[in-house]
């Protein structure tokens, strides 16, 4: 696990924060007998390099108003950047968990988190500054991208993502010749980009990684 | 504020995409000063797309800088003329590029030809079908050319792009492997068709039991080493996925950097100015002749740059809001049906079934450059389509675009969104699921159109573009239609499960959908019903020419980027042949 050495310290989130999306994202994608879940692939710190990025601020969005609700067809139409949703809204969701349960997000058991997660995601809790979907939305979405994406990004930590599809990461140099070809392709190790970058895989003369295969036994693992 | 004047040159070219690109290069080409105005930043494939950093889902798919910069400017969004339209302040739906290149150097490579049938669309179904077998609101048309007027042009845009594909009718003759529902070719692709992959196979096994024709669907991704015919050298491509939004580092996608710069670049009468935003096309005191455009520089300067022969060549947005901006051709008002600039918007038509087996492993990560195996027998007037109560058709395919982790890991219907099942099933089923595809038609009506926003300003200050759109229930019956037909084709594949992704009651900006946004300036021969002849230049200004997927009077279902070069190829002749002798007049 030489990657999942990055330390835990973060750019933009607070401690507090930290606490409650390590809490939330490893409801959403648990560790369990299949590998680790997004807590361990370091979703939380994927975020906060989100949040302290141009995204966070969204900075390539149209950021005039006026601002009205509009109908779900037409998108994204918050006033607030993701950096002020996450904050805001981690603090009303803490809010809410204290006043209807007693303790912060974190401190609820596994089901009384999951129960908040799908009311969030309903749209069922109704928070002062901003729709309870809205904010599940984000976090579901960055969560699934800090536990899929390279792990250049400071998710996905040990490729836990990867592995768990089968993914063998940067497209390798045989993939052409094997386009027809039915055979299964596993790798014993996804390449990433910092794999490249640090020369822990070996390329073709196009830049391809020459993956390492496994030994093939066929059908639904 | 002063407006800086740039020397005056022969043709200025507006946007650097498939259709800028190339109008650019043949009017150099025919010894005229050209400049091409870009709004997006200069690119270089060999230098920015590069092994590994290309094959990065978040950077190319989800954060791209090679999509539009919506800070900037956008566009608004309205399903219906009784809601308020707001901004589109992020991309979902589509993504425009924003780069010298544009749009196509992040295209998926899906380079099919319209069909004969789809240029004459209005008269051959009324000739067969009769007068009633529109929908009333529907203004769908003719496009003013034939299959047979342009068929030159496809032939000469796909031996720019290089495309790899099997003729299916060589003159009139039907060819084995081809699609034999295609218009006559006057030759053979200039690359040989993809490879069939394991996946391909299936759905070419489960289509041929039902009496369809599968065939290998032409991709401008090279299947081969290739020089094309500006003797520009591509490489072949590599299947490494990571292709539809992103850039390709091996110059095997066909785009305007791979297939046009090389060798525009090398041209002595042409100068490529990115980060120019053109906001004005200028007329003289008659309103009857263009002198140039206006455009604001890197430097925030204003700037003006005349010319004898003003093109545009940007997505069909931005072509239609330069006019709305420069006051040029008369706005379409809905309520009377009268005006053309903005009318006939449409878009493209989609559906899929996830079909998993539990006995099957894929490779599902191999693959790209629209790797796919299709049917044509549901599109055009193949079938009898009296009775059948929608108009339109769909090619009905099954791709492999390379599934990357983020966004393509299908789980069956049922599956929670989140949690431990989702996790079980996603780990279970990437490797077992394929996916049959509709790629369907979209017919243009009279509440569909582009025109100014009354309240939402670019960066600049000026309106931005408004999109009024919705699904008609004529696509809609379509939809209901193909899929009870791919069902059909998925059942023959005995699988273990399959599910089709339902049919949307609103047209919602939030998924992607497709990049094949088409209209508002279209082409025709009727000054009362578009807003280009048939040769894409303007009926009020003679020396202003309209050229891109903006020109199409409706959509028909094959996907619209070959078309949309073919179409470049054709205007471009035209001012060749045509405008150059006699200019400043109309060419019809």
């Amino acid at each position: 696990m030489a990657e999942s050495q990055v330390p835990y310290a973060y750019n933009y989130l607070t401690g507090a924060e930290a606490r409650f999306l390590d809490a939330a994202v490893e409801r959403l994608i648990p560790t369990d007998e299949l590998g680790p879940g997004a807590k361990d692939a370091g979703v939380t710190y994927y975020i906060d390099q989100q949040l302290r990025g141009m995204w966070g601020t969204h900075g390539r969005q149209y950021r005039s108003g006026p601002w009205h609700e509009g109908t779900p067809q037409q998108g994204f139409q918050s006033r607030l950047t993701p950096q002020e949703i996450y904050r805001v809204g981690i603090h009303e969701i803490n809010e809410y968990c204290n006043q209807k349960h007693g303790k912060n997000f974190e401190f609820l058991a596994a089901d009384l988190q999951d129960q908040v997660l799908h009311a969030l995601e309903e749209g069922g809790v109704s928070l002062p500054s901003l729709s309870s979907k809205l904010f599940f939305d984000i976090l579901w979405r960055n969560t699934e991208e800090g536990f899929f994406a390279d792990p250049i990004y400071g998710g996905n930590r040990d490729k836990i993502g990867w592995k768990l599809l089968g993914f063998p990461g940067v497209g390798g140099s045989e993939y052409n010749a094997r386009l027809d070809n039915p055979e299964p392709y596993r790798v014993k190790e996804p390449v990433s980009i910092v794999d490249i970058e640090q020369l822990r895989a070996k390329l073709d003369a196009q830049g391809f990684p020459k993956h390492e295969k496994l030994d093939q036994q066929g059908g639904r693992k | 504020m002063t407006t800086t004047k740039m020397k005056h040159v022969d043709a200025v070219v507006v946007g650097s995409g498939v259709v800028g690109s190339i109008m650019c290069m043949e009017l150099a080409n025919a010894g005229l000063s050209v400049v091409c105005l870009e709004r997006g930043r200069m690119s270089d494939p060999q230098k920015d797309f590069t092994m590994p950093y290309v094959h990065d889902e978040l950077k190319y798919d989800r954060h791209s800088d090679i999509f539009q910069n919506l800070s900037r400017e956008t566009i608004t969004v309205r399903n219906n003329m009784g809601e308020m339209a707001l901004p589109m302040r992020e991309l979902g739906s589509f993504k425009p590029g924003e780069l010298v290149g544009g749009t196509a150097v992040h295209w998926g490579t899906n380079a099919r030809r319209f069909l004969p049938h789809d240029f004459e669309l209005r008269s051959q179904s009324e000739a067969r079908y009769g007068k009633d077998y529109f929908p009333q609101d529907c203004t769908s048309q003719d496009w003013g050319v034939t299959y047979d007027d342009v068929e030159p042009y496809y032939d000469m845009f796909e031996h720019i792009y290089g495309v790899g594909g099997k003729a299916g009718n060589l003159d009139g003759q039907i060819q084995p492997g081809g699609n034999p529902h295609e218009g006559p070719r006057s030759r053979e692709y200039p690359n040989p068709p993809t490879r069939r992959t394991p996946q391909g196979e299936i759905f070419a096994k489960a289509v041929s039991e039902l009496g369809y024709t599968p065939f290998q669907g032409p991709a401008a991704a090279m299947t081969q080493e290739y020089t094309n015919l500006y003797k520009v050298h591509l490489g072949e491509c590599q299947r490494g996925g990571f292709c539809s939004s992103h850039a390709c580092s091996q110059g095997a996608k066909a785009n305007p950097l791979t297939t046009v710069m090389p060798a525009l670049y090398k041209q002595p009468t042409f100068e490529m100015r990115p980060l120019c935003n053109v906001i004005k096309v200028n007329t003289d005191s008659t309103g009857k002749k263009a002198t140039g455009v206006t455009y604001i520089d890197a430097r925030g300067n204003t700037v003006e740059q005349t010319a004898d022969i003003v093109i545009l060549a940007t997505y069909c947005f931005n072509n239609t809001r330069l006019l709305l901006l420069s006051d040029i051709g008369t706005p379409y008002d809905p309520t009377t049906g009268k005006g053309v600039v903005g009318r006939n918007y449409s878009y493209q038509t989609g559906g899929r079934i996830h079909v998993f087996f539990d006995d099957k492993e894929f490779n599902p990560f191999i693959g790209g450059g629209m790797v796919n195996t299709s049917i044509d027998d549901l599109n055009g007037d193949v079938i009898d389509r009296s009775g059948l109560g929608f108009v339109g058709g769909a090619y009905i395919g099954c791709a492999q675009p390379g599934a990357t982790p983020i966004k393509s890991k299908p789980v069956p219907h049922g599956t929670p969104r989140w949690g431990a099942a989702w996790k079980k099933a996603v780990a279970e089923n990437y490797h077992h699921c394929l996916t049959v595809s509709i790629h369907g038609s979209c017919q243009s009506y009279r509440g569909h159109y582009l025109d100014l926003d009354p309240t939402y300003k670019d960066a600049n200050g000026l309106p931005l573009l408004r999109m009024t759109y919705d699904w008609h229930q004529n696509e809609q019956k379509m939809l209901k239609w193909m899929y009870e037909k791919i069902t059909q084709i998925v059942k023959v594949m005995n699988p273990s499960k399959y599910h089709a992704h339902p049919i949307a009651s609103k047209y919602s900006i939030v998924p992607y959908q497709s990049t094949h946004n088409m209209g508002g300036v279209a082409m025709g021969a009727d000054p009362a019903t578009s807003a280009v002849n048939k040769h894409l230049q303007s009926w009020d200004i003679p020396n202003l020419f309209v050229v891109g997927g903006s020109a199409f009077p409706q959509n028909p279902a094959q996907g619209p980027t070959e078309t949309i070069g073919m179409l470049a190829c054709w205007a471009a002749d035209g001012i060749k042949d045509i405008y150059l002798k006699r200019p400043g007049q109309s060419m019809v």
